[in-house]
């Protein structure tokens, strides 16, 4: 389980990022983070996998604080982190970057089966650098692929959806409900999109540093679609 | 296989630079050892000479049509004290497609400094293919002061290819590298050169490719790591004389208090030469240790990882 407590992230002194969030993630769940731009989500994220050092607050991931530990512990731990801008490298290779994920030299028909799991041809691509010439479809997919190799216990994806076809889209919601659901595999993503909004657990608004509306996935999710000008939706007026 | 008796610090400079004996001594090759000859073999298409005009070196002669041949030219300098100079030229007849591996590894142990300065000079004839390996190590004391100074002369005929893989990756106290190729029609120039410097090493390196021929192209990417101390210059001249492609890539990664220079230089004397440089020099971006630290690798093993995968 992941805690979160009185989480306030304030880098400069000037202005509260993170304003006081409390939130659980439960084992085993799939919890989209939701809400407008610039409302904190990803710095939560960044939070919750040791990029960023909370001002004030806990993080706590199986009752123990994570928050002074660097992202090299959190993914020992099997906390995995997918970037919304992935990272480009000259020189490093799909293969390389792969094995770097695996922690070992992956086979062929491992390599296979990972980049098909996002919609790449391994013949095309496991020789290539991920560098400049991989498109932001391209480059988004292998970031997701590295985080399906880590076989984490927590696994954080920053807007997985932009900049990713359709093909692959529906690929991606496979890859998550199958970690979810047979790697129980706790996932928290960070989405705009309705196709993951409807397959989620729970549903958490992020909005001004704090947790707005949240819940149960399809009560929220409903809540998001309506187009009545309903007094109890409140996240109509958040976005 | 060739029965050449090899000392253990030749033998580990050879594999580091050539590869294994198995494939070295298979065909054609000349080994140089402390300015004298350790072994040749010429083979049926690939014949190996001294020069005929007494300097130092070798003329090797490929003969038209030899067809996916190796030939292994490394140098080793093992003993104190020694200044090397050698002159190798290489005659590629018309459409041969061969590889040429070069090479050269210092080792020493004692405060003396050594020198291997190797100046080839390539003649590619009309359609012929060559790809030239050349890799530099120094090892052993380091102390030592370790000199490589290779020049190489490139004169390629029409339509004619030569991809030049050149590595240096550290050990070597200072390398002043100086490539100069005059390409005709068609012909078609591919350098790849990746360094890494430490400590106190200096490397310079310079090229200049004259594109005089309709059609003729160079594509230059050089990647260089400067950590330590140490300093590089990198200076390229592309000169475009007839309608041509240039392209001049510099991409270099500073650590610690390492230096880098980069002085590119396009010259277009035609309208219709196309000429393009890049380059970019700074630290590993922050990011991507961050990324492959989420991966589970530490700080100096991200920048291990991404050092290895830049100059691989």
């Amino acid at each position: 389980m992941l805690e979160i407590k009185d989480l306030v992230f304030n880098p400069d002194g000037n202005r509260n990022i993170l304003n006081g969030i409390n939130l659980t993630i439960p084992d085993g769940k799939l919890v989209v983070l939701t809400g407008p731009n610039g409302g904190g989500k990803t710095t939560l994220a960044k939070t919750i996998v040791g990029i960023n050092k909370p001002t004030s607050g806990d993080v706590l991931f199986e009752g123990k604080s994570i928050k002074d530990l660097d992202p090299t512990e959190h993914s020992k731990l099997g906390i995995g982190f997918a970037f919304q801008q992935p990272v480009r490298f000259k020189g490093i290779l799909v293969r390389d970057l792969l094995n770097i994920a695996a922690g070992r030299t992956l086979t062929e028909d491992e390599l296979r089966s990972v980049l098909a799991r996002v919609g790449m041809d391994s013949e095309a691509y496991k020789d290539r650098a991920v560098d400049n010439y991989l498109s932001g479809g391209e480059i988004k997919r292998i970031e997701i692929a590295t985080v399906i190799l880590k076989n984490n216990k927590l696994a954080v994806f920053d807007e997985p959806e932009a900049g990713i076809d359709l093909w692959s889209f529906n690929n991606l919601i496979r890859v998550f409900e199958e970690l979810r659901d047979e790697r129980k595999c706790t996932l928290v993503v960070i989405s705009h999109q309705e196709r993951i909004l409807s397959i989620a657990d729970e549903i958490v608004m992020i909005q001004d540093g704090k947790v707005g509306l949240s819940g149960d996935g399809k009560g929220i999710f409903s809540r998001l679609l309506c187009k009545n000008d309903c007094n109890d939706c409140r996240i109509k007026e958040a976005q | 296989m060739a029965d050449i008796k090899l000392d253990a610090n030749t033998k580990a400079l050879l594999e580091e630079v050539a590869g294994t004996q198995e494939e070295l001594f298979k065909g054609a090759f000349n080994i140089r050892s402390n300015m004298g000859c350790l072994g040749r073999q010429s083979s049926e298409n690939i014949k190996i000479e001294n020069k005929a005009d007494g300097k130092p070196g070798l003329e090797v002669r490929i003969a038209p049509g030899t067809k996916d041949e190796k030939v292994f030219i490394p140098a080793c300098v093992t003993a104190p004290g020694i200044d090397d100079l050698v002159y190798n030229d290489f005659y590629v007849g018309e459409n041969a497609d061969v590889t040429i591996v070069a090479g050269c590894g210092i080792h020493t142990e004692t405060g003396e400094r050594a020198r291997h300065s190797g100046i080839h000079r390539f003649f590619l004839a009309k359609g012929a293919r060559v790809t030239y390996e050349e890799k530099h190590i120094g090892t052993g004391s380091s102390s030592t002061e370790k000199f490589i100074d290779p020049v190489t002369e490139v004169i390629m005929e029409d339509d004619s290819y030569l991809l030049m893989d050149t590595v240096q990756l550290g050990g070597v106290t200072s390398s002043d590298r100086k490539t100069t190729g005059k390409l005709a029609k068609g012909a078609t120039l591919v350098i790849k050169e990746r360094l890494l410097t430490d400590n106190d090493e200096t490397a310079k390196t310079f090229f200049e490719v004259e594109l005089n021929g309709e059609g003729s192209g160079v594509n230059l990417m050089s990647r260089s790591v400067a950590r330590g101390n140490s300093h590089q210059e990198y200076v390229s001249n592309i000169i475009g004389n007839a309608k041509c492609t240039g392209h001049s890539e510099c991409d270099a990664i500073i650590a610690g208090n390492g230096k880098v220079d980069a002085s590119p230089k396009l010259i277009a004397n035609n309208g219709d030469a196309e000429l393009i440089h890049e380059a970019a020099i700074g630290k590993i971006a922050g990011e991507q240790i961050l990324k492959l630290k989420t991966l589970g690798l530490s700080e100096e093993e991200a920048e291990a990882a991404i050092i290895d995968g830049f100059l691989k």
